[in-house]
């Protein structure tokens, strides 16, 4: 079903086009080699720690950084050193950059007033623009009289009065206070939805790209580590970075063998023998195996149901955080410590610390992770 | 009794500083109060004070070597402040923007001619109009001026710039602004205090300036301050206290000015 999904996104023409595009800063390789396609109308993220190059990508594709090599397309025109003032793309900034010696009227209307656009239709459009984001009647004030939320809708609709065809966001909900940011989320998410805008958004916090997106890529030193659709990021994150990066994450390393098809059993180096699904992994390696906390099951005796397609280890609870809605569990087995999330049942609270308990999962929500995408290039190369 | 004393406890420390700048303070204006006391003095010697006149100003608006010599400084000031304010601010921004090889260089020899003795810029500035047979006069003045108030310029607009924010200026850009809107519409009119205060004590330089033109001045281009250094040989008049009283003025005027636009 999740790639039903994915593929009738992908039946939308691509508005941005990367193709292998490399960018250093002296010895800093900020990106390396990335190529994405961005289909019209789509929310794209762009999520990763600081310094992952996201934000250098953003200004490549805005004209503030030209690529070293590879290619730039918006609109199947190649752009790579088209200045940003002839790029059709807009940005929202993350310190939001408003004109602080322009009211938010003419801020607003900066971009119309440069392309030469009538004053009644300018008039028009900046008043429906504010109406937009909500800030109808405050066209007389300056910037530093607004909050920061103010500022910030100031900044969107400065830039999506232009109608571009594709909004570029740098962190733009990064300075607000949690809740508003939340809100705001909630607000973007159905303004791009209306507007059917491209926007690429870029963000650190997983929870907004989550929530918000229609497609994430994860990027890490400069490469992108996975790209795909919420869902299949968070249960199927490809490598160890996404997996820790996105969520909780228990990691099992060991020794990887082909049991039949595709069903690997992993054997750890305390002993334990878990079985975990893969497509196209080569066997007969170290490799690593990862399980959601929330797909563990933990039980004072071994499970009944003995189907061959779960995993059963044993331990002993080691400590016990309650969340509210859902008990965390640290379960520690032979060497290694397992998280496991409980929903909070009444039964939960009958499990004490250093209780030896069962932990299972099915083997569906286990799977083998790939090696680090350098090695995956090393090989490419050889 | 205890609450009354520490509240009245004599604090050394403030009581010291305070006479202490009281005293810099008399240390710096007593000369020149004095001297716009006794320009409104009857007699003619700086001496006594025998009543107050304002003989001094009239016959200080109705000598025309004088007013020959105030328009001469008036067109340097005004011409040298213009190109030195452009060119320094320029400057100003090419540094703020850009990294290029040698810029550390640059940075330190720009602001040399702050550091070098004005009578070296004088003596400098003079070998090299002779060694090219440029003819003296007030063309000559004018770059000698533009020459040092590049620097102050220059200064004086980069400190205002190390505040500014360049997103403002890739903002612009984002929304179809070509470089020279950009810098037109939002980078100038963000620095336009630092400019003006710039351009003002880069004025006031200029007016007040007498070692670096006296090198530089030829026959008939005779600024302000060098006709009051050559009216000086016959004695400091009441006349002269009343022009430096004006010059003192207007300075001050400036300076307040450029004070107010920099913070």
């Amino acid at each position: 079903m999740l790639t039903n999904i994915k593929e009738g996104k992908l039946l939308k023409k691509n508005i941005v086009q990367i193709k292998d595009v490399v960018k250093r800063f002296g010895n800093v390789l900020a990106l390396d080699h990335v190529s994405l396609e961005i289909p019209s109308g789509e929310f794209f993220s762009i999520l990763g720690p600081s310094g992952c190059g996201k934000t250098t990508l953003l200004r490549l594709i805005a004209g503030f950084e030209i690529p070293d090599s590879g290619e730039i397309f918006l609109e199947d025109k190649m752009i790579n050193s088209t200045p940003p003032y002839r790029r059709n793309v807009n940005t929202v900034f993350q310190n939001y950059a408003l004109f602080p010696h322009m009211n938010i009227y003419d801020n607003v209307a900066f971009g119309l007033k440069l392309k030469g656009i009538g004053r009644a239709e300018i008039k028009e459009r900046v008043m429906r623009s504010l109406d937009l984001v909500g800030l109808s009647g405050m066209g007389d004030r300056k910037p530093r009289q607004l909050s920061g939320g103010q500022q910030q809708r100031v900044a969107l609709s400065r830039a999506l009065v232009n109608e571009p065809p594709v909004l570029l966001l740098d962190e733009p909900l990064g300075a607000l206070d949690l809740k508003l940011r939340r809100q705001m989320q909630v607000e973007l998410k159905s303004l791009q939805k209306r507007l059917g805008i491209t926007f690429i958004y870029v963000t650190h916090d997983q929870e907004e790209a989550l929530t918000m997106s229609d497609r994430i890529a994860i990027m890490q030193t400069g490469k992108i580590e996975q790209m795909d659709i919420p869902p299949q990021i968070y249960e199927r994150p490809r490598t160890e970075f996404v997996a820790n990066f996105i969520g909780i994450s228990n990691l099992f390393s060991g020794n990887l063998r082909n049991g039949n098809g595709k069903i690997y059993t992993l054997t750890t180096s305390d002993g334990f023998e878990i079985k975990a699904t893969g497509e196209g992994i080569r066997p007969e390696r170290n490799a690593t195996v990862m399980v959601r906390p929330e797909k563990i099951q933990i039980t004072p005796g071994e499970p009944k149901n003995m189907s061959h397609n779960i995993n059963i280890l044993q331990g002993k609870i080691e400590d016990m955080i309650y969340l509210g809605n859902v008990i965390q569990f640290i379960v520690k087995l032979k060497e290694q410590k397992l998280i496991v999330l409980e929903k909070n049942y009444d039964k939960t609270f009958e499990f004490k610390p250093d209780q030896d308990v069962f932990v299972s999962w099915d083997i569906y929500s286990t799977f083998v992770l790939s090696e680090r995408v350098e090695n995956e290039r090393l090989f490419a190369q050889v | 009794m205890s609450e009354i004393r520490s509240r009245k406890k004599f604090n050394a420390g403030e009581f010291t500083l305070g006479v202490h700048s009281w005293l810099t303070y008399i240390f710096l204006y007593l000369p020149m109060a004095i001297l716009v006391i006794f320009s409104f003095n009857k007699a003619r010697i700086n001496a006594v004070w025998t009543g107050f006149t304002f003989e001094w100003y009239k016959v200080l608006f109705n000598d025309t070597a004088l007013a020959g010599a105030l328009v001469n400084s008036l067109i340097v000031a005004f011409i040298s402040t213009a190109i030195a304010t452009v060119i320094g601010t320029l400057t100003a921004i090419a540094m703020y923007r850009y990294k290029f090889p040698g810029k550390g260089l640059f940075d330190s020899v720009l602001y040399m001619p702050i550091i070098v003795p004005d009578i070296v810029m004088g003596i400098s500035l003079l070998s090299f109009y002779v060694f090219i047979r440029f003819t003296l006069g007030l063309v000559s003045i004018i770059i000698a001026h533009v020459a040092f108030n590049i620097s102050f310029v220059a200064l004086v607009v980069r400190a205002r710039l190390h505040g500014y924010n360049k997103t403002l200026d890739e903002a612009a850009m984002d929304l179809g602004a070509n470089p020279f809107q950009t810098f037109m519409k939002v980078t100038l009119p963000l620095i336009l205090p630092g400019v003006v205060s710039a351009a003002l004590i880069a004025f006031t330089l200029s007016f007040d300036d007498y070692l670096i033109t006296s090198f530089v001045a030829g026959i008939g281009s005779t600024t302000l301050p060098i006709k009051v250094y050559s009216m000086m040989k016959f004695g400091v008049t009441p006349e002269i206290n009343a022009l430096s009283t004006l010059i003192l003025f207007i300075s001050m005027i400036l300076i307040l000015i450029s004070q107010r636009l920099g913070a």
